[in-house]
């Protein structure tokens, strides 16, 4: 029913139904997107991060007019909270972007982070793919802006825009630790609200005195507005040199095959726990060694190993 | 992963009352969907695009302007156009029981809930009308 190749040729509808169904881990996830990943890998993954409320669907908006004007087609994926209690959400970053609604070469995906802390719903990868094989150049992730662990991010995106605003100045040693590290480009929005020297001189100290920024891209900060719209060009350029440097110096190169590993490592330990749970526990023959435990007399550091010997033992019988 | 119900909620039109469809909205949040609200003043082909895009499994219309008449058919009729005929198209605000009547039985609209309706009603409705397989 779901077809790749319409997909590839662009059919939104299909488009949809795949991301649905990556979403509910429903049937035939996995052969979907082993057909789907040949035709990905092309993508500009741009992720922007900040605290909720700083700007960051107002500038995806001014993102996507810029990567428009320049022909890309786009695609975004605008994350928010889900509920932990009704396991319910409300997704409202698409507000800002109606007015690309109508625009054939705009798609947007509204998803709820569904239990996921990372910020990030647990299928946003996979649905960047989808975006990548339906055709977009450029897509755009919004994070929730929530938690620590927000920095999920920079394992997904090739560029990673981290927002703030000029109040936030007077806190910068309160923000979230870990942030400032992940920013390809920093960015000052509601610069027309304020004052931004302060935490723009802030920011640049902290870089100078960086280890990380050792690298051939030293992370520019930039102040934007989405009212006045004062820097939103400056950012697109930025965001592409950035790609194209990176690209050059092979650091992109190196990015990508530092995620691909991850993702690899991950599928590995989800199949390798479905087969050994599947072995060691047939017909209920670990219950033994359970009460064991819970009785302390036996211990889980040696009998987990002697577990995996004996799984290994097995698999090299077949 | 367990599947999600995922409901539209849209203000289509020049009515500026929002009340109503933020009170549905959070109602349906809490009630364990994932609702794209949308925002004020939607034509009827960008909540149609929208709907499509969110693979949605409902529509949810909220009109206070009088011009249900129009609107309602319009977005039903695009929805159908477009392939996503199967998409449950619901609705509510200040609209006259005749109406309501001429709306269902047109086909344009699966259920309407006037001012007053308690949300529960329109919750367990949705619940009802979704195929959760
Ligand atoms: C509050 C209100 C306002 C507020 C709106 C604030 C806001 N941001 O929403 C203000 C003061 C701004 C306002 C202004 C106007 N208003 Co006024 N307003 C009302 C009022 C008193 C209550 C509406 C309300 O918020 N109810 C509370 C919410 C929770 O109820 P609800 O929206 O009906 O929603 C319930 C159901 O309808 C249903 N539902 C609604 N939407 C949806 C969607 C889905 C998906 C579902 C499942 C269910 C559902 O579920 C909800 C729970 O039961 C009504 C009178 C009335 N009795 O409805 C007039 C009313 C809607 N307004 C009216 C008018 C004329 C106006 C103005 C044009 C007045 C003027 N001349 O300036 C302006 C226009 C504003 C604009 N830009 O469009 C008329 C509309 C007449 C018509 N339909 O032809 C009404 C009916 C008053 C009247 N009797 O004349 N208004
Ligand atoms: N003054 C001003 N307000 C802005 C600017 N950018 C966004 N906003 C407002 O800030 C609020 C939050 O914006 P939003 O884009 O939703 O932030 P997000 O939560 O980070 O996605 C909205 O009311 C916007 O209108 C800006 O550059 N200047
Ligand atoms: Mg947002």
């Amino acid at each position: 029913m779901l077809d790749v190749n319409k997909l590839i040729q662009g059919d939104r509808r299909t488009a949809a139904k795949i991301i649905t169904l990556i979403e509910n881990d429903g049937e035939g996830k996995q052969e979907l997107l082993s057909r789907i990943y040949p035709h990905t890998g092309r993508a500009h993954v741009i992720g922007v991060t900040g605290s909720p409320g700083a700007g960051k669907s107002s500038l995806t908006d001014e993102l996507i007019k810029q990567a428009r004007r320049h022909n890309f087609k786009v695609g975004v994926i605008a994350v928010d909270p889900t509920s932990p209690i009704s396991g319910g959400a409300l997704l409202g970053d698409r507000i800002r972007m109606q007015e690309h609604a109508l625009d054939k070469g705009v798609f947007i995906r509204s998803m709820g982070t569904r239990g996921c802390l990372g910020g990030l719903a647990r299928a946003t990868k996979d649905v960047v793919k989808v975006l990548d094989a339906y055709g977009c150049q450029v897509i755009i992730i919004e994070t929730v802006g929530v938690g620590q662990s927000e920095l999920d991010i920079m394992h997904y995106a090739d560029t990673t825009l981290v927002v703030l605003t000029p109040g936030a100045g007077d806190h910068i040693q309160t923000i979230k630790a870990g942030i400032m590290e992940i920013a390809d480009i920093f960015i000052i929005n509601k610069s027309d609200l304020g004052n931004t020297k302060r935490i723009v001189t802030d920011i640049e100290q902290m870089l100078d005195m960086s280890p990380r920024y050792k690298s051939s891209w030293r992370p520019p900060v930039i102040e934007t507005s989405t009212v006045t719209k004062d820097g939103i060009e400056n950012l697109w350029s930025l965001i592409r040199r950035h790609f194209e440097s990176t690209r050059s110096s092979g650091e992109l190169r190196e990015t990508v095959r530092n995620r691909v590993c991850m993702e690899l490592m991950e599928m590995v330990e989800d199949e390798l726990r479905r087969h050994l749970w599947g072995y060691l526990n047939q017909n209920g023959s670990l219950n033994g060694l359970l009460d064991d435990l819970a009785d302390r007399k036996a211990d889980p550091y040696t009998e987990s190993r002697k577990l995996v010997e004996r799984f290994l033992n097995i698999k090299n019988k077949h | 992963m367990a599947r999600k119900i995922r409901v539209l909620v849209a203000k289509p039109g020049l009515d500026g009352h929002d009340r109503g469809a933020r009170v549905i909205a959070r109602g349906l949040r809490d009630a364990g969907m994932e609702v794209v609200y949308t925002g004020l003043h939607q034509t009827p082909e960008q909540i149609v695009e929208a709907a499509i895009q969110e693979d949605v499994d409902v529509v949810g219309l909220s009109i206070l302007s009088g011009a249900h008449m129009t609107l309602i058919p319009k977005v039903t009729e695009l929805l159908r156009e477009n392939g996503a005929g199967d998409i449950i198209v619901i609705g509510g605000g200040t609209i006259p029981e005749a109406d309501v009547k001429a709306l269902k039985e047109g086909g344009w609209a699966a259920e309407l809930f006037t001012p007053g309706t308690p949300l529960e009603t329109i919750v367990e409705w949705i619940y009802e009308h979704v195929k959760v397989d």
